[in-house]
């Protein structure tokens, strides 16, 4: 099977890490092939893989020898549950240097270093919540992740963010090979969140590839640095990251999505009820002068 | 060839234009002017300091160029980081011909390179630790120094560094200046930006050193040469009429220039400046904040030389006045020596430049001098006020180009067919091979001085020398004349 390379993008917060790593575990339990490399300078993407804090990055390791050229494949690639390779870009603290170039520099490295191998099946790319430049498209260029995941909510701003995403998409996909392969709902309990996420996704002119409940198990995994997959497997919810992980290897709905306007968007809440109709009365009028008044 | 007449001049411009697609045909045309002395304000004939054009091959440089290269570099006393990736600095090293006294890497430092050298982890976490690092082993090598600037190269504006906090924390350290210009290339048009704000630079974080501090002793005729950036030794030549008249020079900007030159610059009674464009913005600031007046001048030609020796001295006393007169009689004989040298054997030829900040309008004069007749000239980085001050300098009729493109340069020359063109180093060879005589206006083409009355002996002779070279001559291969046997051999074929 030749290797796909999936990115899994959506609003910071929405538990893109969370999701992708026990989609990944899950992967592995079928028997594939898998790698992550996470793509954001908070390195987060690994850590139930690994059962660490954050995973040493390539960066911080290039920054300690002197350069990336100084670094070899096996000082950046930890192998964890399942068999998984994680791999951390890294990046500066907040508020200095360039986030966006690590992400470049670290995935040259990946490739130049052949850690893309012929027996892998999978590698996901797991982003920063917010594509604020160019770096961080850097996974869904040219020969890079040809399906894209987006993880969502019922919530209107995870919404806003999943149509923003498609945007850029558009894009990179007129350009190249990339494509729109779904929406991953995570839920957030919202009313009508599944109904709500399929039309978005009708809309964009993709599918909600699965719906995924809120479960508290999750968390009783991360805090103990786990997937739900490796720390209660039998439990329901493993069975829905499992249920995910089938549809993800199964897929072949790959479309150039066909983002909305803001308007449509908005339509689309307030068909729902996330939104009221829109009342221009009250805009730019303060708490105080509406008491007045 | 006779001169074009305004007519033929407008025909030309609108022939020239006529290969652009429309959208590019349109904003060149602001750009290209037949020259009306009667225009009081450029900006009814010519637009400048836009946007260039994607491939028309302008020969602009950047912001970087501009403060590091021009206004910055020269200060031999400091040492300059070229703050970013290696090239910016190196590939521009010592390429301007800032000549100075000193000791290279003892106490001054004008030809070397000193870079940060950005590698992939100095863009992703930043470059300030490196650049305080590297202020403390500078401060151990070259303990000489009197200072340091940091040119910021155009990453530093792309990931944001704080390049102020590390100066002042680093000032601190050292107990000398230290200088942050935010001279990141993609700033602006053209280096014009990056005068403006190396202008800047001086006026936030030296000027005022020396604020309150009376020490230095002032007399009534101190002044200081702004904007001469001693190329081939150009200030030299200047400096010594300003001193024979009486004056005492207390600073040069930048050619062979010292910070403590510049502390010491708002207690001069009056600038003096050469290069308008790059210099403007500090010799205004001076004057707002210091009151101390400012003057152009042109020390290019005994004509402007005179006229600008009794300018300057106007604002002096007496003493001064009778000064100016005497060094412009004293020189006299010498460059009337000149002129009967030369003139016979370059009367009547035509030219054409093409330059950077002040040449364009200010060699006119040093040209007539000569007989000749500068018939087409333009800026690289002008703004509107440098082509104010050319319209007069410029006979009517005349071509004026701003922004020149590579094609635009060249038709014009086909057409016109000047004796000479005056521009840089990437215009030499193209009008060298179509068979014209050539001299760089930007470095002298390693000659100089040519400021001054010293510098016009060496002007004129390296125009002989190059118009009436013999080798124009043989550019026609022989069998392309007319009287080789081959051709005619050809022709009753």
């Amino acid at each position: 099977m030749a290797l796909r390379q999936c990115a899994i993008y959506g609003k910071g917060g929405i538990g893109k890490s969370t999701t992708t790593q026990n989609l990944v575990s899950a992967l592995a339990e079928l028997g594939n092939k898998v790698m992550i490399v996470g793509c954001d300078p908070k390195a987060d993407s690994t850590r139930l893989i690994l059962h660490a804090k954050a995973q040493t990055t390539i960066m911080s390791l290039a920054a300690e020898a002197g350069s990336v050229e100084d670094l070899e494949l096996e000082d950046v690639l930890k192998v964890g549950y399942g068999g998984i390779k994680c791999v951390e870009s890294g990046g500066p603290e907040p508020g200095v240097g360039c986030a966006g170039r690590g992400v470049i520099t670290a995935i040259n490295f990946l490739e130049e270093e052949g850690a893309y191998d012929d027996e892998l099946d999978f590698v996901f790319y797991d982003v920063l919540g917010d594509v604020v430049c160019g770096g961080f498209a850097m996974p869904i260029r040219e020969n890079k992740a040809q399906e894209i995941y987006i993880v969502c909510s019922g919530e209107m701003m995870a919404m806003y963010a999943a149509n923003n995403i498609a945007k850029g998409i558009v894009k990179y996909a007129n350009s190249g090979s990339v494509r729109l392969a779904g929406l991953i709902c995570n839920s957030r309990e919202t009313a009508r969140e599944d109904e709500l996420i399929s039309a978005l996704a009708a809309k964009i002119g993709t599918t909600m590839i699965h719906f995924v409940p809120r479960d508290n198990v999750v968390q009783r995994a991360e805090i103990r640095r786990m997937t739900v997959i490796e720390y209660e497997p039998q439990a329901k919810q493993a069975d829905e990251y499992r249920q995910l992980a089938i549809k993800i290897r199964d897929n072949k709905n790959f479309i150039i999505p066909t983002p909305i306007t803001m308007d449509e968007l908005e339509e689309l809440m307030m068909e729902f009820g996330i939104i009221d109709q829109e009342d221009e009365s009250i805009i730019g009028i303060t708490a105080a002068a509406e008491a007045t008044a | 060839m006779a001169a074009l007449t305004k007519e033929e001049t407008e025909a030309l411009i609108q022939e020239v234009l006529e290969v652009y697609p429309e959208q590019a045909r349109k904003d060149r045309a602001k750009h290209l002017a037949v020259n009306d002395q009667s225009l009081e304000k450029s900006n009814k004939c010519i637009t400048s300091n836009r946007k260039s054009q994607p491939g028309v091959m302008t020969i602009r440089g950047c912001a970087y160029a501009g403060s590091k290269g021009v206004v910055w570099g020269p200060i031999k006393d400091m040492i300059h980081i070229s703050h970013g990736p290696v090239g910016c600095g190196q590939y521009s090293r010592a390429g301007r011909r800032n000549y100075y006294v000193g000791t290279t890497g003892v106490n001054t430092f004008g030809t070397m390179n000193f870079t940060s050298d950005f590698q992939e982890k100095d863009i992703v976490f930043g470059g300030d630790k490196k650049l305080a690092k590297i202020m403390l082993e500078i401060e151990q090598l070259f303990p000489l120094n009197k200072g340091i600037s940091i040119q910021s190269e155009c990453p530093i504006g792309l990931i944001g560094d704080d390049i102020e906090a590390v100066a002042k924390k680093a000032n601190k350290e050292i107990g000398k200046p230290v200088v942050p210009v935010r001279c990141e290339g993609f700033r602006g048009v053209s280096q014009s930006l990056g005068h403006h704000i190396a202008n800047d630079a001086i006026r936030d974080w030296v000027l005022e050193n020396r604020d309150g501090d009376d020490s230095f002793p002032t007399t009534p005729y101190d002044v200081a040469v702004i904007g001469d950036y001693n190329i081939g030794g150009d200030a030299w030549a200047s400096r010594t009429l300003l001193e024979e008249m009486g004056l005492r020079v207390v600073a040069q900007w930048s050619g062979d220039g010292t910070i403590a030159e510049m502390e010491k610059t708002p207690k001069v009674k009056l600038n003096l400046i050469h290069c308008y464009r790059s210099m403007n913005y500090i010799a205004r600031h001076m004057e707002e904040k210091y009151k101390i007046p400012w003057i152009e001048y042109n020390f290019f030609g005994p004509t402007k030389i005179a006229e600008s020796l009794r300018k300057i001295a106007a604002l002096f006393d007496e003493t001064i006045q009778a000064g100016a007169e005497k060094v412009i009689a004293k020189y006299q004989a010498e460059y009337d020596a000149v002129i009967a040298k030369y003139k016979p054997r370059l009367q009547g030829k035509r030219v054409m430049l093409y330059v950077g900040g002040l040449r364009p309008r200010h060699v006119i004069g040093a040209y007539e001098d000569l007989g000749m007749e500068v018939v087409g000239t333009g800026y690289e980085f002008g703004h509107n006020d440098d082509y104010d001050r050319t319209i007069k300098e410029m006979g009517n009729a005349t071509l004026i180009y701003d922004d020149v493109t590579g094609y635009e340069f060249e038709e014009f020359v086909k057409k016109v067919k000047p004796d000479l063109i005056g521009s840089g180093i990437k215009e030499k060879y193209i009008f060298q091979k179509m068979g014209i005589p050539f001299r760089q206006m930007h470095s002298w083409d390693y000659s100089g001085p040519y400021h001054g009355y010293d510098g016009f002996a060496i002007f004129a002779r390296d125009m002989d020398m190059t118009l009436n070279n013999p080798c124009w001559k043989q550019v026609t291969a022989p069998w392309k004349t007319a009287e080789s046997p081959d051709v005619a051999v050809a022709a009753s074929a």
